[in-house]
């Protein structure tokens, strides 16, 4: 059987084998949120924004939508009480890094939460790695990496590499979130003078 | 390893490296690459290479982890990333010292006065030696406790820390007395392995003896052991195992105290698993902070290896050193690890029974449930299934320390409550101390105050209480100790010790700790965060973290001026010592 057929917010939905709960929740339209998802990349599951209710043989759990693979009558829920209240503490607590990002400020207004209800550190970076990814993954450069753990951690360019490489292709520059990443670069870029200019 | 996990890299990126450092390098690996391997270098072993740069130059200098990425064929940037990750690499240009002093700011040594004596230390040694606070480093016992250069020190104080650093330039004489090879074989040791090589055992009644004996996980899971024996049997070969010796929970010391002791017992139930369930492999990961362990294994193995008293061949079998991460103690995380990463808890499902090391089904155990093994299939189990109290069964090995006379590993039945522990066990409490509160699990399994001190200790009999019994790390606090403090402390070790992969638990625990050190918590605030950690984490970490929160908050409110006093109460307010932190 190829073919899994799934209840996603009271909707049946079929879905192909191997697909994961967001991935079905798509393409039947439904929407769950999520900042570390990309079709060309691995899933993350770090931002944890897509956290939705699965229930499966009697047992309903927390699960990343992102991951969480499709299986025969599995009942989803993408909205509870619980959930929205989840959502809404995700989303203060990455406001307090990037307080300007679009797409949080969005987040926001859906799930009530509060600019500033945590103390402000502003990064501009939420570490969903969407650049480190994308660069390992589908440009196989390995120009940005995460670097440290914990709330040390911070994506760094390899400025060497940086220099070689990241002039000619930036393609990681439109999927940040937040806008960090170019800060991160131009940084880097100030830090090597023997990197060539921009043309 | 599959291709598809090394990246290949065939054109020279990032810094390039000179014949100078190639050479250098080259120099270091030597011994190790010659050491029971055909001398190639593993991407898998990153880890270990990384541990020969760091115990030769007292720090990882970038020229030669960029020699090392060139030599691996993998990138700089992979390398930088697990180099950064682990606490005991640096990642600097210059040594920052000529030793390093690890005192333990944890659990009983917190309250041993640990982070004193840290900052005493930072004064009276010079430059040459750099004190850091760390986490527990498993010498609960002997409180507050260090480590200089790697080697464990008890009852430190500023006299016995200069005295051991004076004698650091020749390495100790092991103090552990362990039962070595023949004295274990003369015991009967070996001989029930010996009889399943021979045939004279079939493993389905090998497991089924285990399922009877009630056995479950004592790395804090609990899963039952023959169950999961079976599971890792039923799946598709090569199969492998990863013993899990991190042993990282504050308060936690019981796989040490039976390493020093009996390793070849330890080694005897690893071994009848890797029979029973077939695995190709075994990989075992030791921490870092036991270099006497380390010592003890690695001699134990080549006894092992020396002396042909087995007539079944072995698995190949791989002592791996942890590098001083908590989190490394969580299954997958330790998997990627041993992997040659950086400790990131994977995601579930696939689960690593299915999937685990280097994506093949994975026997992961703890060393203290394998320890028990040998004797469970020889009496058939009765020697758990006669013990137990208060309606539970079985042996729990309890690491007790902080206020007590006695602490240490105490071997008791499971269900004991801590009043019977702390009489029978440990001698009462120290002089001068009365019981105020305690963690049954260390930092993550939460704490509870002396009102529920009748409580039976075992799987399962605390979660009403909103606390686990994890690894049976019990820390016992007096009338001197405050529950608030040692939450905060708790708090702030995980935000320490957080991967930082997932948001809930990354900013969580750093926010929480932070919201912690007021005089007044900020109750609903901490809800909401506790709400998120134990809902929306990848794993055991952020989702038990705010165990001790929520606990001073049910059971301690005077202590944090919350406004809800709760129903279990210990019955009165805490001098101004709850006013400040002190982490």
């Amino acid at each position: 059987m190829s073919e899994i057929s799934l209840q996603i917010d009271g909707r049946n939905v079929v879905a192909g084998k191997g697909m994961t709960v967001l991935g079905a929740a798509q393409s039947a339209g439904i929407f769950i949120p999520t900042l570390c998802n990309h079709e060309k990349l691995k899933p993350f599951g770090g931002c944890r924004l897509c956290m939705v209710e699965a229930e499966a043989g009697g047992r309903t759990s927390l699960v990343s939508a992102c991951k969480y693979p499709v299986q025969q009558d599995l009942v989803v829920r993408t909205r509870s009480g619980q959930i929205d209240n989840i959502r809404k503490v995700l989303t203060e607590q990455l406001l307090a890094f990037a307080p300007d990002s679009e797409v949080l400020m969005e987040l926001a207004q859906e799930y009530k939460a509060d600019k500033n209800r945590f103390a402000k550190e502003p990064s501009f970076c939420i570490l969903c790695g969407l650049c480190v990814r994308y660069c390992a993954e589908v440009k196989q450069r390995h120009g940005v990496g995460f670097i440290d753990r914990g709330a040390s951690r911070e994506i760094g360019f390899i400025p060497e590499i940086a220099a070689s490489e990241c002039w000619d292709c930036k393609e990681c520059f439109p999927l940040c979130p937040t806008s960090a990443l170019q800060a991160a670069f131009v940084l880097v870029k100030s830090l090597t003078p023997s990197s060539p200019s921009p043309s | 390893m599959s291709e598809a996990i090394l990246h290949r890299i065939d054109r020279p990126k990032g810094r390039r490296v000179n014949p100078a450092e190639r050479k250098e390098l080259a120099d270091m690996l030597a011994a190790l690459l010659a050491y029971g391997s055909t001398g190639e270098m593993r991407r898998e072993r990153l880890i270990e290479y990384l541990h020969v740069i760091q115990d030769a130059r007292g720090h990882l200098p970038i020229a030669l982890l960029a020699a090392l990425a060139e030599a691996l064929k993998i990138s700089q940037a992979e390398v930088y990333e697990v180099a950064s990750f682990y606490h005991h690499f640096d990642v600097v240009e210059e040594c920052p010292a000529s030793v390093t002093v690890r005192i333990c700011t944890t659990g009983a040594c917190a309250l041993a006065g640990g982070a004193t004596l840290a900052a005493k230390l930072q004064n009276l040694l010079g430059a040459d030696v750099r004190v850091v606070e760390a986490p527990c480093i498993g010498r609960c016992e002997k409180a507050p406790a260090a480590l200089i250069g790697g080697e464990a020190l008890g009852l430190a104080t500023p006299e016995r820390v200069s005295q051991a650093l004076a004698d650091t330039l020749s390495p100790p004489e092991s103090k552990a007395t362990p039962i070595l090879l023949d004295a274990y074989a003369a015991q009967g040791g070996y001989q029930l392995l010996r009889e399943c090589g021979e045939g004279k055992h079939d493993s389905d009644t090998i497991i089924a003896t285990l399922e009877q004996s009630g056995l479950r996980g004592l790395g804090g899971a609990g899963f039952p052991t023959g169950r999961k024996w079976r599971i890792v049997r039923s799946q598709t070969a090569p199969r492998l195992m990863a013993v899990n010796i991190d042993e990282g929970e504050p308060g936690t010391f019981k796989d040490r105290h039976y390493l020093e002791r009996e390793p070849h017992r330890f080694l005897e139930g690893m071994l009848i698993a890797a029979w029973a369930v077939g695995i190709e492999a075994v990989y075992i990961y030791l921490r870092d902070e036991y270099a006497e362990c380390r010592r003890i294994l690695t001699a134990a193995l080549a006894e092992l290896a020396g002396q042909h008293i087995l007539s079944h061949a072995l698995p190949r079998i791989e002592l791996r050193r942890g590098a001083g991460a908590y989190v490394c103690g969580e299954e997958s995380a330790m998997i990627e690890s041993i992997e040659g990463k950086r400790g990131m808890p994977r995601l579930r499902p696939p689960y690593v029974a299915e999937v685990g090391l280097f994506d093949r089904p994975t026997l992961v155990q703890n060393c203290e449930t394998l320890f028990w093994v040998p004797a469970l299939l020889k009496d058939g189990g009765a020697s758990f299934i006669n013990q137990g109290r208060h309606g539970r069964k079985g042996l729990r090995s309890f690491s007790v320390s902080g206020r007590v006379r006695q602490p240490g590993v105490k071997l008791a039945p499971a269900g004991i409550t801590l009043r019977e522990l702390i009489d029978e066990y440990c001698g009462g409490m120290a002089e001068g101390h009365e019981l105020y509160a305690y963690l049954p699990g260390g930092a993550s399994g939460g704490i509870l105050p002396a009102s529920l001190a009748d409580v039976p200790l075992d799987f399962d009999t605390l979660q009403p209480y909103g606390c686990f019994i994890g690894s049976a790390a019990v820390i016992v606090l007096s009338q001197q100790d405050s529950a608030r403090d040692t939450a905060q402390r708790m708090m702030t070790f995980f935000a320490e010790e957080s991967c930082g992969q997932c948001t809930p638990c990354r900013v969580g625990t750093h926010q929480a700790a932070r919201l912690m050190a007021a005089r007044h918590w900020d109750e609903p605030l901490l809800r909401d965060l506790a709400q998120a950690m134990t809902g929306a984490s990848i794993c055991g970490l952020g989702q038990a973290a705010p165990n001790v929160l929520l606990c001073v908050l049910k059971y301690f409110p005077d202590e944090v001026g919350a406004s809800d006093p709760g129903t279990d109460v210990a019955g009165r307010s805490v001098s101004a010592s709850g006013a400040t932190a002190t982490a």
